[in-house]
């Protein structure tokens, strides 16, 4: 494999959703990978590992998963860009460290590959089951992002902008895919290192003795710099002032931890992404995101080819939620179908956003995952009748 | 749009076959092609196959839900695949590994020996190249020449010179098949 200096495999490349991310990674500069092996997500250590010493990259295998995260957040405070990758049971050990990593507002990226669970379940078939976990597994309050890949380019493009997310806002994102998209192989184009934007570290550039790592810019993101440089540092997980030290009280949870949640709901317009196609006309939408959004586009399809008028919505950015877009179309449509490799996450937000204004159909899209279309199909069919708005969500078969 | 399913048991290449011809078609061929495998325990001794869709445009949706081909080297493969292939499909079987009933509708049957071309060229672990050639011969769903490209750096490098020998031993059968029928 032949690499240009920045480590960018540039051409056309066949590629599983897996390699992609490796490789959208050490496009975005990442050069710190850390993980405990688990399938279906093992072959983005492999490849990572693989490229490592021509780039230059460290690679950890932690004791668990919980180590793993840790091992990350520390490597990103000395200027490296992290990465963790997992499924479904390490990211539940991560969560404590995930909230960690929020409270010390460190950049890095985490990406699940979703399995099937409960406990470890079914590591070999793909499931959406995460989705929430990403958003609320954490205690406390805080704002996550999440990114969805439909395909192996999408895993590419995608871990670059959770990286560029990641750095612009100082929060972990979530990659959320799946063993579906992670095993899929498609052509994965990678452009020169010079037409892929990457988004910066936010340096400190003002005094050494006057830095504050925890006071805010304007947009309530505060400045880093690498940890062992000679700047004054403090972390804590504990409730702190801007130099970092624990303040116990009230006024300082307000003054530094509630801009957590402010620092990312004030910026949502800029930090989400959808795709819409056939929405102006569309009487039904289907929501989706991941890989169930390749069975809905050709569900879309199938409807449109028998005269339904039907759109999708496919959420590149799961969280946070699109709330203000699904608002707007439910005011026009008749009704949604989400579709969904669980027992219903994301359509509780697609009920909640709808006010009310259009149906919500539930696809419930089991361990077969994505395999065929007819149950999208059937309730958008079942949609397309229904011409009063019913409480609550309708499940369908 | 033309969905294949390649069925066989693990360790015969079969997700190696769907990831060449894959590659082939995307990359070499410019159409689009997607490829997914039976991942699991099953993709290591038991059955196992690898579905591949070549399409002119982006392809949506990227399961095999009526196959055009299906390429079987096991009968394992061929008895569970078989009500899967579309009544105008077509069928490639191993001739020594696979029996097969009496074709349905407009099924067309190519059958070869890939695994004794392998062995008399000197490895077993070829077969799936010498079927990959035939399939390349019998259906046209990609070029030869794409298939060329896409054999370096899809195989060891060191095995290279006797996977070409069994692709084109494969395609040279497949050319005669298809030439009688």
């Amino acid at each position: 494999m032949k690499t240009d200096p920045k480590g960018v495999l540039v051409g056309s490349h066949y590629l599983s959703g897996n390699h992609a991310c490796a490789e959208g990674a050490l496009s975005a500069g990442c050069r710190f990978l850390s993980v405990y092996p688990i399938m279906p997500a093992l072959e983005v250590s492999e490849r990572f590992l693989a490229r490592a010493k021509e780039v230059g990259a460290t690679f950890i295998q932690m004791e668990d998963e919980i180590s793993t995260l840790a091992a990350v957040l520390g490597a990103s405070w000395t200027g490296k860009k992290s990465m963790t990758v997992t499924s479904g049971p390490g990211l539940s050990l991560m969560m404590e460290n995930l909230g960690l990593g929020v409270m010390l507002e460190t950049p890095c990226v985490i990406v699940d590959i979703q399995s099937v669970g409960p406990g470890l379940g079914l590591p070999n078939r793909p499931s959406q089951g995460d989705m929430m976990q990403a958003r609320w597994g954490s205690h406390g309050d805080y704002e996550i992002i999440a990114l969805a890949p439909s395909s192996p380019q999408e895993m590419f493009d995608f871990t670059i902008k959770a990286f560029n997310l990641s750095e612009h806002y100082r929060v972990p994102v979530a990659v959320m895919s799946d063993e579906y998209v992670a095993h899929l192989k498609e052509k994965v184009v990678i452009p020169p290192a010079n037409k892929i934007e990457i988004e910066p570290r936010r340096y400190y550039e003002g005094p050494k003795d006057s830095y504050l790592p925890f006071k805010r810019d304007e947009d309530l993101v505060p400045r880093m710099v690498d940890i062992g440089e000679g700047y004054k540092f403090h972390v804590t997980g504990l409730t702190h002032d801007d130099r970092g030290y624990p303040i116990m009280n009230e006024e300082c949870q307000e003054y530094n931890v509630h801009p957590l949640v402010w620092k990312i709901r004030n910026y949502v317009d800029n930090i989400i992404e959808v795709q819409e196609v056939h929405v102006e006309d569309a009487e039904v939408i289907i929501i989706s995101y991941g890989a169930t959004s390749r069975a809905a586009l050709k569900a879309m399809e199938q409807a449109r080819n028998s005269g339904i008028k039907v759109g999708s919505l496919k959420l590149d950015t799961v969280w946070p939620f699109p709330e203000k877009r699904v608002a707007e179309l439910a005011k026009k449509v008749k009704a949604f179908a989400v579709p969904e490799m669980n027992f219903g996450q994301i359509v509780l937000e697609v009920e909640r956003c709808s006010y009310g204004n259009a149906n919500v159909f539930f696809v419930h899209h089991g361990e077969k995952g994505v395999e065929n279309t007819d149950n999208i199909l059937s309730a958008v069919k079942q949609a397309a009748q229904q011409n009063s708005v019913k409480d609550g969500i309708i499940e369908c078969e | 749009m033309a969905e294949i399913r390649f069925a066989g048991y693990g360790g015969q290449g079969i997700i190696k076959s769907g990831i060449i011809a894959g590659k082939a078609a995307s990359i070499y061929d410019n159409k689009f092609s997607t490829m997914s495998q039976s991942f699991g325990p099953e993709a290591r001794g038991g059955a196992c196959s690898s579905q591949l869709v070549v399409s002119e445009s982006k392809v949506l949706y990227p399961y095999v839900t009526k196959s055009d081909v299906l390429v079987a080297m096991s009968q394992e493969g061929y008895n569970k695949f078989e009500s899967e292939l579309s009544e105008e499909g077509i069928l490639l079987i191993d001739e020594d590994l696979v029996k097969h009933k009496p074709p349905r509708g407009k099924i067309k049957i190519y059958s070869i020996p890939t695994t004794r071309f392998a062995e008399q060229l000197g490895r077993k672990i070829v077969s799936n190249v010498v079927m990959l050639g035939f399939f390349t011969a019998v259906t046209n769903i990609v070029s030869y020449e794409a298939m060329k490209k896409a054999l370096p750096g899809s195989v060891p490098e060191k095995a290279l010179d006797l996977n070409m020998k069994a692709f084109e031993k494969g395609y040279e059968y497949g050319k005669q098949k298809v030439k009688i029928k």
